[in-house]
């Protein structure tokens, strides 16, 4: 039964690459931008929300209501000031500036909060259970999470197929200048993309927080996790991510089973075979960007 | 200031409307220049104690490192985040070899070639993404390669390992004898990556970096030419690697395999010049004393560099040796072609093909005004 509980588990951990993987995404549909501060910015939200339960005595839960508005913001004139300068011709200027970016966020986390492992307390929740029988038992917290990742995804689909600010952003993703010459203003489209972005990130961080420890430099480990739950699922493919992630968490929790060290490294053999075989992604449907 | 025309003369070039020369302004100046500096450097040993041997040779490797970072970004369009793979398996290959009883300084270039022999089927993997997903690749492969390296406990595990291998040696002589190898590595990674920009094989690349697919349809065989640069990158920074070991002694999986080698080769590269030969070098020198200087405030000058090297990427993406160069016309390491007229030939027409009128008028006594430099650099 414990290869069940594991393969359980990972699907579980899949939740939460889906909703790291969900901004990433995103930023690429929209931007074709790889964001490398991706992780970074989860973690900055969730040292966010460390100084609002230390300072405030703020809930972890109540957090989320004030950090994932200010990281949209935050997106917006991230986007609007900074990254909205290297969008063009070659990715060159937005891999560099999204990892400089990465660099003084984790530089700052780490000369503002220091090295030591900080934790979000999610209260009861955290360690409560759900019981399947046959001693097969599962976090609620974990679902909890699960559950947010399906509706983050599913308002992502929705946002872009039914909403005017959507159709926008696919149309800026599909041809920048013709949308720019029918009167679109592609700089806000974008910025408003990056702030939906980030508060997805935020969400992301906070969780991941309340769930296990993290340090200031705990960022490219998400991101890395993110990029690999993007790939496998396939680019472009909404929930492709959320298939990849659960294939990068049960690779993760199956590699652990066997040898505890080795969990990271078989999420990462797993996604190198995706590369090698099906470098298209599991489940795309679009063709490689 | 010789003229157009003696310059023709001296050429021996037909004295009709325009002659093509690999030649900049400062080449044959720089290259004696740049001579006497690398004799000067070679003597140094001799008169200079082990400390400034040591810094210096520290600066070699960053300028080694630097330019594989600019051969990949700036000349092949292959923006990397994760050539510290290829520094940690250089440092730990030497490891390995000198624990198996190969001579250290033999065992540097067996390093290097090690690397570049792993690269191979890493390239065929990363090679499949494009952009910024090339990228985040090229760093899970340097993070799977640290993960290994952590679990070998023959080559110490995730605590790192010595080398002793050089332990026999006097310690002065050891110094020096690492500083004279990095040296030569140095000298020869900017001389071969000098010769393969002027080989038909670095035009290629310079023509995929400007646009891929129109390199591709006129006959460069892109995905060769990159899988070369990668392979050259991955020798270059496995031969740093190797020579970081050899001049610490030390080496641990966490700060072989660290991604801020690739943040301070991307600060070089951005802060010194992009796309240009001199341009890492200037960088490599400029990081070098930042650190040395910022390095005791903790990460503070970490964040400082990022800040930096984010401005030179939004507004001066030419870098410091770009401004220089299009301000003064130096190339120390010339690998385009300049299209020149004489001033009698020209008589004020822009020469065919290059772009805009002369920025000096004809016959003014500046050279500037009547040479031009095509597209390339």
């Amino acid at each position: 039964m414990s290869w069940v509980n594991t393969v359980l588990q990972g699907i579980l951990l899949g939740g939460y690459y889906a909703l790291f993987a969900a901004g990433l995404s995103l930023m690429f549909g929209v931007m074709r931008l790889v964001n490398l501060a991706h992780g970074d910015l989860a973690v900055l939200a969730a040292f966010g929300s460390v100084v609002l339960v230390d300072q405030l005595h703020m809930n972890p839960w109540e957090t989320l209501i004030v950090v994932v508005p200010l990281m949209a913001v935050l997106g917006y004139a991230l986007q609007r000031y900074l990254l909205n300068l290297t969008v063009g011709a070659t990715p060159l200027p937005s891999i560099l500036v999204t990892f400089g970016l990465s660099i003084i966020i984790a530089n700052t986390l780490l000369q503002v909060f220091s090295a030591d492992t900080r934790g979000l307390q999610a209260g009861a929740i955290s360690t409560a259970s759900i019981q399947l029988g046959d001693g097969l038992a599962v976090g609620t917290f974990d679902i909890v999470v699960f559950a947010v990742a399906i509706a983050v995804l599913s308002g992502l689909q929705l946002m872009l197929t039914r909403t005017t600010t959507g159709r926008l952003m696919r149309a800026c993703s599909d041809d920048r200048q013709t949308a720019s010459l029918m009167g679109i203003n592609e700089r806000h489209v974008y910025a408003l993309a990056t702030a939906i972005a980030l508060a997805t990130v935020a969400v992301a961080g906070i969780f991941e927080g309340m769930s296990t420890q993290f340090t200031a430099t705990s960022g490219p480990m998400y991101l890395i996790f993110a990029f690999e739950a993007v790939v496998i699922g396939g680019l472009g493919s909404i929930w492709g991510t959320l298939a990849g992630g659960i294939v990068l968490g049960v690779a993760q929790t199956i590699g652990g089973q066997i040898n505890s060290a080795d969990q990271i490294l078989a999420g990462h053999l797993v996604f190198l075979a995706v590369l090698a075989f099906r470098p298209r992604g599991l489940f795309s449907r679009a063709a490689v960007a | 200031m010789i003229s157009g025309a003696d310059q023709r003369r001296r050429l021996r070039l037909p004295a009709a409307d325009g002659a093509v020369s690999r030649r900049g302004r400062g080449s044959v100046g720089g290259a004696a220049g740049l001579t006497a500096l690398v004799v000067v450097l070679a003597v140094l040993p001799y008169v200079a104690g082990p400390g400034v041997t040591y810094q210096l040779a520290s600066l070699f490797v960053l300028v080694i490192l630097a330019s594989m970072w600019n051969l990949l970004a700036g000349y092949s369009g292959l923006v990397s985040i994760g050539l510290q793979a290829f520094i940690g398996i250089g440092s730990y290959s030497l490891l390995w070899l000198s624990i198996h009883g190969v001579g250290v300084y033999a065992a540097i270039p067996l390093a290097a070639l090690i690397s570049a022999a792993l690269a191979l089927p890493t390239a065929f993997l990363v090679f499949r993404l494009r952009g910024g997903y090339f990228a985040v690749a090229t760093w899970v492969i340097a993070e799977v390669a640290l993960l290994i390296v952590s679990q070998i406990t023959s080559l110490g595990a995730g605590s790192g390992a010595s080398l002793n291998g050089l332990s026999g040696y006097d310690p002065a002589q050891r110094q020096a004898d690492t500083y004279w190898v990095t040296l030569v590595l140095t000298v020869a990674t900017l001389l071969g990556i000098y010769l393969l920009l002027r080989s038909r094989l670095g035009l290629g690349l310079t023509a995929i970096r400007d646009s891929e697919s129109a390199a591709g349809s006129l006959g460069v065989e892109v995905n060769r030419a990159k899988l070369i640069a990668y392979l050259v990158a991955a020798l270059g920074c496995g031969a740093a690697g190797a020579v970081i070991l050899a001049n610490s002694l030390e080496v641990a999986p966490d700060s072989a395999f660290s991604v801020q080698w690739t943040a301070y080769m991307i600060f070089c590269v951005m802060v010194g010049g992009l796309g240009t030969i001199e341009g890492p070098v200037i960088g490599a020198i400029i990081f070098f004393a930042l650190q040395y200087w910022l390095s005791a405030d903790g990460a503070w000058y970490l964040i400082l560099i990022g800040v930096l090297a984010i401005i030179m990427t939004v507004r001066i993406r030419q870098g410091i040796w770009g401004l220089v160069a299009s301000r003064t016309g130096l190339s120390l390491f010339p690998v385009g072609y300049r299209v020149r007229v004489s001033a009698a030939a020209g008589a004020g027409e822009p020469p065919a093909g290059a772009g805009g009128p002369p920025s000096e008028p004809p016959g003014s006594g500046k050279h500037r005004g009547d040479e031009q430099e095509r597209g390339l650099r």
